[in-house]
């Protein structure tokens, strides 16, 4: 670490967003160059300029390790954490050698680099109830629970609230409404803790809601954007898991009746059949589901893009009605893999943060060629 | 080179251009497909949340099968979802012996077994990293001269980055740009090239996803892209298939042909565009090329 830290001060150039929503003018760029080492934080950057050239520039912080989760913003287009992010690394992504410094998105802009997280990401926490609601009778002393219920809620638990995944939840720019994948994940933090006595209720109402868990697009922004791996769309597959599994809940949304279907026509073909799975999702899973009048509406909704695809021989008459299927002896194969899965008591689930991984990734690839020869060409 | 290639569903399925062109692109790059034509969904992430060691066991049966094919370097799949949902399965499986094994058990019954470490990687990555860019370039038939197109890549393939092996080293995120420039093509930035299409919640809101699909497409126009290219047909499903439902959510004409990467790669290597199946799609890449004479970006 020596050599890092000796390294001389350097200059940096740092392009901020700036707007006062109060003066009635628009948004603009304002430059500034630092001198600081190189090891330093975007923050420093930032305090720097406001110290040296400009105090009326607007950011919000305070612990500057990591762990207040007051400064979040935008390097380089990526949501960081100001605090957390060197500069070195900063000016190495940065498109033109300018770090690029912006508010985080999704919500309101108060001043420059801070954002109303009230408005937005506070009041999508509350949207949850993110507080224990005990099993009763309370006990005397202490709940005496699993050791690895509780491991397991700490992955959730490690959440800094600073917004970052809010920020970037591209489910939330189409759909502002969406609860998203701070308050989601904190949903997890109860619905996961054996002590809470409304795990149906919970996740009833996050299925029910038309903007709750099903209305997560999967995109992976949040899992990228957290800066404490707290994998908010990982817990948010999780709750759908519990909702369908375990508590049985069928959503008004499509959301369980999809996954059911979809993971039924694997099952009956080996492969997807997709003129299957949309009316499916919508009618119920079983080849009666596109009679069922909720399906017949969306086919009829969705008449203009199925007709153009007939019309240019995209799909085929036959290609909808016939599912493509593996051959028997593998369709066998997959369906003892099923039953067998299925049948499980409970289900077997693998949790990296918590596991750990039993050799560092670059290990593995040391070691790759001597094995079977495939591995080596991967890396190159 | 022989790969063990994994087409996925919706290749042979809604977008059967997508797997007919890259068997006649195949030929032309020295790529031998051998088509893993045992194996089973990839659950498109869809099994992982309903059950994840059903995934995990389902996706190591279809690694396994890629071990057994004799003389192929790696695994590739023509589908950033199916490469998203099967990274995913397969970091759980390298990183635990014990879970390796557990999973492995269940495979044993068929006489199969994943050994850890296996190579999968989706054609956009073997075309750069594989072939080259410069032994790409230098099979350029039909250059993609002043053809605008927008590089559309699919969240999958670009995120989680650690996951799917994207580092200083290795821009997989910046590859489809890299890939339409040595086809002679110019590349268009524009907002949406690295969202979501909105593909995946389609049967839960519908107008959310159809917002997505819109906006991005709309800020292609806005940027003057010729057309799109993307390495997911389930994009290319919201993309190209909806986008006559996606103009009316969002109350703009879009006009946005989207091709298949197989697809960009064949009319530059100087294959038919009919072959390619480019007349299969709902919105026809009339600003792509011309039919009469199969000039490409003359049209537009």
């Amino acid at each position: 670490m020596a050599e890092i830290h000796d390294r001389p001060p350097e200059q940096f150039t740092l392009r901020l967003r700036r707007y006062n929503p109060e003066s009635g003018e628009a948004p603009y760029w304002d430059e500034h160059t630092v001198e600081l080492e190189p090891h330093r934080s975007v923050l420093e950057g930032i305090l720097q300029a406001r110290d040296r050239y400009d105090g009326s520039i607007g950011i919000r912080c305070s612990c500057r390790q990591a762990i207040c989760g007051s400064c979040g913003i935008r390097v380089n287009g990526e949501p960081s954490l100001a605090c957390h992010t060197h500069l070195d690394a900063a000016k190495a992504s940065a498109k033109d050698g300018v770090i690029e410094i912006e508010p985080m998105g999704n919500m309101p802009v108060l001043k420059d680099l801070i954002v109303d997280m009230d408005a937005v990401h506070w009041k999508k926490i509350r949207r949850v109830t993110p507080w224990l609601l005990a099993k009763q009778p309370v006990p005397e002393r202490e709940y005496i629970v699993p050791k690895e219920s509780m491991v397991d809620v700490t992955q959730t638990m490690a959440c800094i609230q600073c917004g970052a995944c809010v920020s970037d939840c591209l489910a939330m720019e189409v759909d502002p409404g969406f609860v998203g994948p701070a308050a989601l994940a904190k949903a997890y933090r109860f619905v996961g803790d054996p002590r809470d006595d409304q795990q149906f209720e919970r996740l009833d109402d996050l299925s029910q809601d038309p903007q709750g868990i099903f209305d997560c697009t999967h995109c992976f922004k949040c899992v990228e954007a957290c800066p404490k791996d707290v994998n908010p769309m990982g817990q948010i597959m999780r709750l759908r898991r519990i909702a369908s599994a375990d508590q049985e809940i069928v959503d008004r949304n499509n959301g369980v009746r999809h996954e059911h279907a979809f993971a039924t026509l694997v099952k009956d073909n080996g492969l997807l059949w997709e003129a299957e799975l949309l009316p499916r999702s919508y009618g119920g899973d079983s080849w009666f589901g596109k009679f069922a009048p909720a399906a017949g509406k969306e086919l009829l909704s969705s008449l203009p893009a199925i007709l153009k695809a007939l019309l240019r021989g995209k799909v085929t008459p036959m290609g909808a009605l016939k599912p493509h299927k593996i051959p028997k002896a593998d369709l066998q194969a997959v369906q003892a893999i099923y039953e067998k899965i299925e049948s499980r008591e409970e289900r077997y689930e693998l949790n990296l943060y918590i596991s750990g991984e039993d050799e560092a990734p670059e290990l593995l690839a040391a070691e790759a060629p001597s094995s079977n020869g495939k591995e080596g060409s991967a890396e190159q | 080179m022989k790969v063990a290639y994994w087409p996925g569903c919706v290749s042979r399925g809604f977008t059967p251009e997508l797997h007919g062109s890259m068997a006649l692109v195949a030929p032309l790059l020295d790529i031998e497909l051998v088509e893993l034509d045992r194996a089973c969904c990839t659950g498109a992430g869809v099994i992982a949340e309903h059950n994840q060691e059903l995934a995990d066991t389902l996706n190591a049966r279809t690694f396994a099968l890629a071990q057994q094919v004799q003389g192929a370097e790696l695994m590739m799949n023509i589908c950033s979802t199916c490469q998203g949902a099967q990274s995913e399965c397969q970091e759980r499986l390298d990183a635990n012996a014990e879970y390796r094994d557990h999973v492995n058990s269940t495979l044993a019954g068929e006489g199969l077994s994943y050994e850890k470490g296996l190579t999968n990687k989706n054609f956009l990555w073997l075309l750069v990293e594989e072939i080259g860019l410069d032994a790409l370039a230098a099979r350029v038939k039909r250059p993609l001269t002043n053809l605008r197109v927008g590089p559309f890549y699919g969240c999958y393939i670009v995120r989680p980055r650690r996951r799917l092996g994207i580092d200083a080293e290795h821009p997989r995120d910046h590859y489809l740009d890299r890939v339409i420039e040595a086809l002679g093509g110019t590349v268009i930035e524009y907002a949406g090239m690295r969202k979501c299409c909105g593909f995946p919640i389609i049967t839960m809101n519908k107008e959310a996803s159809l917002k997505q699909a819109g906006r991005h497409l709309g800020d292609a126009v806005d940027a003057a892209a010729d057309c799109l290219v993307t390495p997911c047909p389930l994009c290319h499903l919201n993309l190209d298939l909806q986008q006559p439902l996606a103009e009316k959510v969002v109350g703009r004409q879009l006009d946005m042909p989207v091709l298949h990467l197989p697809q960009l790669v064949g009319l530059a290597l100087g294959l038919d565009p009919k072959e390619l199946g480019l007349n299969r799609h709902v919105v026809r890449p009339t600003s792509v090329i011309d039919w009469s004479s199969s000039v490409v970006g003359a049209a537009a």
